[in-house]
């Protein structure tokens, strides 16, 4: 087993191991132990930095499922060491903030359990190379994300919001396991390296596009691309370090880490580049505008995570244009978009991480994050302020923050990609800068709104559950930490650049061998240009639309309420579940006659149809027997009992007939050389008479049958087709070709057997294993018959009945 | 002959479905009855008929007529016979515990 292999395992393993360690030491506070795992794993990653960064990968596979070519194989490249990083050094923070925010009394090792869960199949999921095993655990971060957010799981908005999120990203990773295995079909490989290998090869392949779609709408609802944003706002009913934890650094860059991944496989298509730019785009849009009208402050931060993974997702499709050509220069214009994207992607958990940290301590400390209650805190929560300002300020891209760098860049990409002359970009490239412009003054907008909104104006303690103070020093060591990241990566960008991004970008272009290309240094000083020109524009217009906001506000009341997104998926789910109970209810009806019906209609269609659409009805009399004159009437008496059995007044007369009809047949069988049979027929049927009249005083009485005409009619229709369809493939059947009966070898009766009686030597020895089980039935019966007359049902049963 | 045969087992299904499809518990169990008759009768016809003299070594025959349905048929009307007589006592024993032979009014229980 090797580090990566194992780094996956130990928070599986240390998950296991909470609840022993959780009751032994109930004084000491659990997070303390786990919180040694992701700093271990942190430190462990961050030794590879150097060789990763001198374009070293890893690879290490132990077997799995080798019949199947599931190798639990993982990959340490510079793509996977980002994420690594990010989850095992980020999940260490949140780990060390949530010992402060979680009190004792909480079930914390659940908490850690699903933490631990939730770490290691994040882990598994960006080290994994074979895409089963990456399955595996995509599916295992939906669950222990489901665990999480439904962690106080006596409320009804936390059960709402983990099963909303559950649904919507179980359900796209559904659609990816399918476009897997469409990658299997065409690529014959599971392993991501390889299948980049290939590819190339299979562009062609009718399954290429399916599996691609497939794979996006995985990623999508993963990362809450739009439409499938809407379970991320649900999901902030999980507690805060949960939200800046998963929703914010982690579980929703998975969408994105996949995009990376397989960008060699895809990108270079037209369609993945406009669904994943597109989609991006308008999510960048679409959550920045939602993000304002929020009034819950954890709420305008699962928009604003939207609204910033949206803008990644865009970057990383520009990025793949660039595979559209080929490695020249022009190309490498492009690549920067991927780069820009995995900087921001490093830039957004750190900011992110520290706000919503921050909005975990206005909650915990003031009892509220309604923001028409807040405000200002800012003279006594003076360190979470400060921090609030550096995230806020870089998430709206202000200097001297990392988001300044990172909006600069996607500036410059949406500025590049317009001038793209491929896939159609010549009609509708001018739209990328305009839309990202716009979204941008509405991240500008709620960014001022947190830091306003929160920490100035007046201070209302009528409306405030708490006295304000400070949080304790420990609470603010992970959001000060992040902060502290978030300035030094404004002023050192390029160390950054260097030893993780240029990596990763050998990962995201492995056909770019040059990596002179993939890597231009970051400054933050470009001169005048058109970048700095609209950040200049954002600022001040985003500064008039926050002054003026009350008189645009009018403008979320224009599309009406029940239009959202939210509704439509709520309305989905009853209508599913309606039409679901309305169409089991109308056929499930609880009669018995209803469910012979379809049983018979369905013999009917299925026997009766085959035989019309095969032609396979044949009839001829050539091999019949000759009719003697009694044989006509012993069927005569058959046809009449058993036609007046319907027309029968009294039960003792349908009885009678049945006994007839027994006994006709038994004659039947001695005219046709069976005489055991007629024995045995007459003996049964006088015992079953006689069973019959037994029971006779007992039994319901014979009432005629009071059905409604109409269901009368349709029972003479289908038994009547019934009846045909049996006549027909009967007479079918007897007069086609068939083999010669096998009866000839049972006629070796006395050599074989030592019996002349050919049906008893079957019976008993040639097939006496029927016999033996015949025997059994009818003990069984007999049983059932003596349990059913002596053991009644006493008044206790009643009760289990009920 | 076959054919006669083969039709006569057709009408019983034809009575022994609509029976089976009444509402009367008795009616069933009477249909289920015919039901087994007519299948007896469709066996013994596709063995053919009157084919040979009785399967019954020492008659010095020229052809037996075929034992296999026969032996087929004793077991089919014994399992039948012992389905029956059960079938019978559990009517008995529903309209006993119920006091109706309506199945229309026998429908589980409300909280089902």
């Amino acid at each position: 087993m090797s580090t990566v292999n194992m780094a996956i395992f130990i928070p599986f393993i240390a998950a296991m191991l909470i609840p022993l360690v959780y009751k032994k030491l109930p004084r000491l506070h659990i997070g303390w132990i786990v919180l040694v795992i992701p700093t271990f794993l942190f430190i462990r990653l961050a030794c590879y930095i150097p060789t990763i960064a001198r374009g070293e990968t890893y690879l290490y596979t132990a077997q799995w499922i080798p019949s199947f070519d599931i190798y639990f194989s993982t990959y340490l490249d510079g793509l996977s060491m980002i994420f690594g990083l990010l989850i095992t050094g980020v999940g260490a923070l949140v780990i060390l903030y949530s010992i402060y925010y979680l009190s004792t009394k909480e079930s914390l090792q659940h908490f850690y359990i699903y933490l631990m869960l939730f770490m290691g199949a994040m882990l598994g999921v960006v080290f994994s190379d074979n895409i089963m095993v990456l399955y595996v655990f995509w599916e295992l971060t939906s669950i222990s994300s489901f665990l999480l957010i439904a962690f106080w799981y006596h409320r009804k908005g936390s059960r709402y919001g983990a099963r909303k999120s559950l649904l919507i990203t179980v359900g796209g990773g559904f659609a990816m396991l399918v476009g897997f295995i469409m990658i299997y079909t065409m690529t014959g490989t599971f392993h991501v390296r390889e299948i980049i290998a290939v590819i190339g090869e299979h562009k062609e392949s009718h399954l290429f596009l399916p599996a691609m779609l497939l794979l996006l709408f995985g990623a999508f609802t993963k990362s809450a691309q739009f439409p499938f944003h809407i379970w991320l706002p649900n999901a902030m009913e999980a507690p805060t370090p949960v939200s800046a934890y998963l929703h914010s650094a982690t579980m929703v860059k998975a969408g994105i880490y996949l995009v990376a991944r397989f960008t060699p496989v895809f990108g270079g298509e037209a369609v993945w580049f406009w669904l994943i730019s597109g989609v991006g785009l308008f999510t960048l849009f679409w959550g920045s505008f939602c993000a304002i009208r929020q009034t819950d402050l954890k709420a305008l931060l699962a928009y604003s995570t939207v609204s910033q993974l949206g803008m990644i997702m865009c970057l990383f499709g520009i990025g793949s244009a660039s595979l559209h050509m080929d490695a020249n220069i022009e190309a490498v214009l492009y690549t920067q978009a991927t780069f820009a994207a995995l900087f921001h992607l490093i830039n957004h958990s750190t900011f992110k991480g520290a706000l919503f940290m921050v909005v975990g301590i206005v909650d915990y400390r003031v009892g509220t994050r309604d923001i028409r209650k807040l405000g200002g805190l800012m003279a006594f929560m003076p360190i979470s302020f400060t921090v609030a300002v550096i995230g806020s300020f870089s998430m709206a891209g202000l200097p001297p923050f990392n988001g300044f760098l990172s909006k600069e860049m996607f500036f410059t990409a949406v500025l590049h990609v317009r001038k793209l002359d491929i896939f159609a970009m010549d009609t509708f490239g001018i739209l990328f800068p305009v839309i990202a412009w716009i979204a941008s003054c509405f991240t500008f907008i709620y960014c001022m709104i947190i830091v306003w909104q929160t920490f100035f104006g007046p201070y209302r303690r009528e409306k405030l559950e708490r006295k304000s103070r400070e949080a304790s020093p420990g609470m603010l060591i992970a959001p000060v930490t992040l902060a502290l990241f978030v300035v030094g990566i404004f002023f050192f960008p390029n160390v950054l650049g260097d030893y993780i991004l240029k990596p990763a970008m050998a990962s995201v272009f492995p056909s770019f061998q040059s990596d002179n290309y993939l890597r231009q240094p970051i400054s933050p000083w470009h001169g005048f240009n058109t970048e700095l020109m609209m950040t200049i524009g954002i600022l001040i217009i985003g500064t008039l639309l926050y002054m003026s906001r009350r008189y645009w506000k009018g403008i979320y009341n224009l599309v009406p309420d029940s239009w959202t997104l939210d509704n439509l998926y709520n309305n989905t789910l009853t209508q599913m579940e309606a039409g679901s109970s309305f169409i089991t209810s109308f056929y499930m009806t609880g009669y018995l006659r209803h469910y012979l019906l379809y049983m018979y209609v369905f013999f009917i269609l299925a026997v009766g149809g085959v035989l019309v659409y095969t032609g396979a009805f044949d009839f001829h009399m050539a091999n019949d027997a000759p009719i003697n004159s009694y044989e006509w009437m012993i069927a005569g008496v058959v046809f009449t009992s058993a036609i007046a059995i319907l027309f029968a007044k009294s039960r003792l007369t349908s009885i009678i007939l049945n006994g007839v009809i027994g006994y006709a047949i038994a004659v039947f069988f001695v005219l046709f050389r069976a005489p055991d049979l007629a024995l045995t027929q007459i003996v049964v049927e006088t015992v079953t008479t006689a069973l019959f009249l037994l029971c006779f005083y007992f039994l319901p009485p014979w009432r005629k049958e009071n059905a409604e005409p109409r269901s009368k009619r349709v029972n003479l229709v289908i038994s009547i087709a019934v009846g045909l369809v049996f006549i027909l493939v009967a007479l079918s059947v007897k007069s086609g070709k068939l083999f010669d009966t096998i009866a000839v070898y049972f006629e070796n009766a006395d050599e074989l057997a030592g019996g002349n009686n050919i049906v008893n030597t079957i019976l008993a020895d040639f097939r006496a294993f029927d016999t033996m089980l015949e025997v059994i039935v009818l003990l069984i019966a007999g049983i059932g018959v003596f349990s059913l007359i002596r053991l009644k049902a006493g008044k206790g049963a009643e009760k289990i009945e009920d | 002959m076959e054919t006669l045969i083969i039709i006569l087992a057709g009408i019983l299904v034809m009575v022994a479905t609509y029976l089976i499809l009444s509402k009367g518990l008795i009616r069933i169990v009477l249909g289920a009855a015919i039901l087994t008759h007519a299948i007896h009768l469709l066996l013994m016809t596709m063995g053919g008929l009157k084919k040979g003299d009785v399967p019954l070594l020492g008659e010095n025959a020229a052809s037996y007529t075929d034992a296999l349905p026969q032996a087929l048929i004793l077991t089919s009307i014994v399992i039948n016979f012992a389905v029956t007589a059960f079938f019978l006592v559990l009517a008995y024993r529903t309209y006993q515990e119920l006091k109706t032979d309506n199945l229309n009014a026998m429908r589980g229980f409300k909280d089902e």
